[in-house]
């Protein structure tokens, strides 16, 4: 950066010294991170070890009871297990379906691949309520699949929402753009030249990308797991309006608990939990990065 | 670079995929001019009549009335708090700028449902909990990282010289700011003020745990509509709701380039 080479050369306002300048202008941003993020974080960390009477008021008094529960209760070890299972088929779904995308915007030039670009990263700022509602429109008794299964023939609708087929499938939609966007920087480093030269040594198509592009574009491939997995652990709208309240993940119960139960101190512990597995999810990550190279 | 010819796997692939990815945007425009009391796809007829639904339902029209103002005066605040933070981190580089940077942009690692939560608890014992004050704060507080990160990359890929020209030749501080950086930065400043404007707009999930009777956004509405009913008037609502989504994308986009926003 320049900046910080030759910003000595500006000089100072004659009043504020640059030190209480520097302060004044950080001050706002300062106050909305501290009061809008740092507090009710360090809060929400707090509450999970608080004790709660049979009404829902918090007594001020310590307690481990929620962990106690959390981890002596079967009902929520299912429940993480639930989470892991179904982002992991999440994730690895949405590499199968993004991948070939990516690799082709990364093979197009052009007008050609700014509009598609666009097509990418359009469905990003359209809310998740809009995507999940289309998928509804697709996935429903009276919806696309159904109504065409119908008018070949078939008898009775399959069940596509309202359980985890359908979540799996809509969120698996939600999060393509952001796979593909990381798998497309993997891709940065793919040098066509050196495809070109495998296969001009004689290598089948197949051959070149199972042994040149795949093993190349592994840095984008665990960048866009990363995220997708991320983002799926902590989605809540589309399991809610997919799942239909028959789905139950760590997301979706800290809402309800949060919400319907008022349980917060219950909701502050799986809050936390889903902090731990993002933890997790990056030391994984971190360690397939290094041994990538 | 030279055009490489493209496999007919990869293109049949990538065709299915960009299918799959825009499938459920696709069906809502055709869902939208449904002539049926319920949701059915195909429609049995085609009419206006979901569109002239959303004109008579005074809950939505209120829901997006609010979105509208709560992610303008979010848009404005952000603007005005975002310019000076920015200008301190990158033109006066304090030591640590980075630390400052990587903390205040924060807030974006986290998942919205635990930071939602997180609000709702201090929200709560505040007494601001379902007020627009409350609301405004959390969105403040998701959207200000974006307005910060896209206006001190401009900032930092502003060329320097011409300011220091201008102190040199004895404009003050202030004037050099106002009359050089400022108007230099405005590419900047719009895209960061569309996203901000957007990501409000959209958000959903701080504004389910922070909304009430008075303070209920529009994605929070349809949320509501969704989970309760299933009839196509939520699809007239997307079709109106991508086309001022894709008016404020073109505005980033001529001001800024909209790729360049997201793809460094």
């Amino acid at each position: 950066m320049t900046a910080s080479a030759t910003h000595a050369a500006l000089p100072e306002a004659p009043k504020l010294d640059g030190r209480a300048l520097i302060v004044m202008l950080l001050l706002p941003i300062t106050a909305v991170n501290l009061i809008g993020f740092i507090l009710p974080v360090v809060n929400l960390a707090m509450i999970s070890f608080m004790e709660v009477r049979s009404t829902g008021a918090m007594t001020g008094n310590w307690s481990f009871a929620k962990w106690q529960l959390v981890v002596t209760d079967p009902f929520y070890w299912e429940l993480l297990w639930n989470s892991v299972r179904t982002s992991l088929t999440i994730t690895l779904l949405t590499l199968l379906v993004s991948y070939p995308v990516a690799l082709y915007l990364h093979r197009s030039s052009g007008m050609w691949r700014s509009i598609l670009l666009v097509m990418v990263i359009s469905p990003l700022l359209l809310s998740a309520v809009v995507r999940t509602y289309g998928w509804i429109a697709i996935l429903s008794d009276r919806g696309l699949i159904n109504n065409g299964l119908m008018a070949l023939g078939f008898d009775g609708p399959l069940r596509l929402m309202f359980n985890l087929t359908g979540v799996v499938i809509g969120l698996t939609e939600i999060l393509m753009p952001y796979m593909i966007l990381a798998l497309l920087a993997g891709f940065g480093k793919l040098d066509s030249r050196v495809e070109e030269a495998a296969a001009t040594l004689g290598a089948s198509p197949f051959r070149v990308f199972w042994r040149v592009v795949l093993p190349l574009s592994l840095p984008g491939i665990a960048l866009g797991s990363l995220l997708t997995f991320v983002l799926a652990v902590s989605s809540f709208i589309t399991p809610k309006l997919l799942g239909g309240g028959r789905v139950f993940l760590l997301a979706t119960e800290v809402y309800d608990q949060a919400i319907v139960t008022l349980d917060w101190p219950l909701a502050a512990t799986l809050s936390i939990i889903v902090l731990v597995v993002f933890g997790v999810a990056l030391t994984i990550y971190s360690r397939v990065l290094k041994s990538l190279g | 670079m030279e055009e490489k010819p493209v496999s007919p796997v990869l293109k049949v692939l990538a065709a299915f995929g960009f299918l799959f990815l825009l499938a459920p945007v696709l069906i809502v425009v055709p869902l939208s001019f449904s002539n049926d009391v319920f949701m059915s796809f195909p429609p049995s007829g085609y009419s206006l009549r979901w569109y002239i639904a959303i004109g008579a339902n005074a809950k939505l029209l209120d829901a997006f009335l609010f979105s509208v103002k709560l992610a303008s005066l979010v848009t404005v605040v952000n603007i005005l708090i975002a310019v000076p933070a920015s200008y301190a981190l990158i033109r006066k580089a304090p030591f640590g700028a980075d630390a400052i940077m990587s903390l205040l942009t924060a807030p974006l690692l986290l998942p919205t449902i635990v930071l939602g939560l997180a609000l709702l608890i201090v929200m709560a014992r505040a007494g601001y909990l379902a007020t627009p004050q409350g609301i405004f704060l959390a969105h403040l507080v998701v959207t200000l990282p974006y307005a910060l990160r896209v206006i001190a990359t401009a900032l930092s890929t502003l060329p320097i010289a011409v300011e220091e020209a201008a102190a040199t030749l004895g404009a003050s501080p202030l004037s050099v700011f106002f009359r050089i950086t400022l108007p230099m930065l405005m590419p900047g400043i719009v895209a960061a003020a569309a996203l901000s404007f957007l990501v409000s707009f959209d958000e959903v999930v701080l504004s389910l745990f922070m909304n009430g009777p008075k303070v209920t956004t529009l994605p929070v509405e349809l949320y509501h509509h969704v989970e309760s009913r299933a009839d196509p008037l939520v699809a007239a609502a997307s079709v109106l709701l991508v086309v001022f989504t894709l008016a404020v994308v073109i505005i980033v986009d001529r001001s800024l380039g909209l790729a360049k926003t997201f793809v460094k």
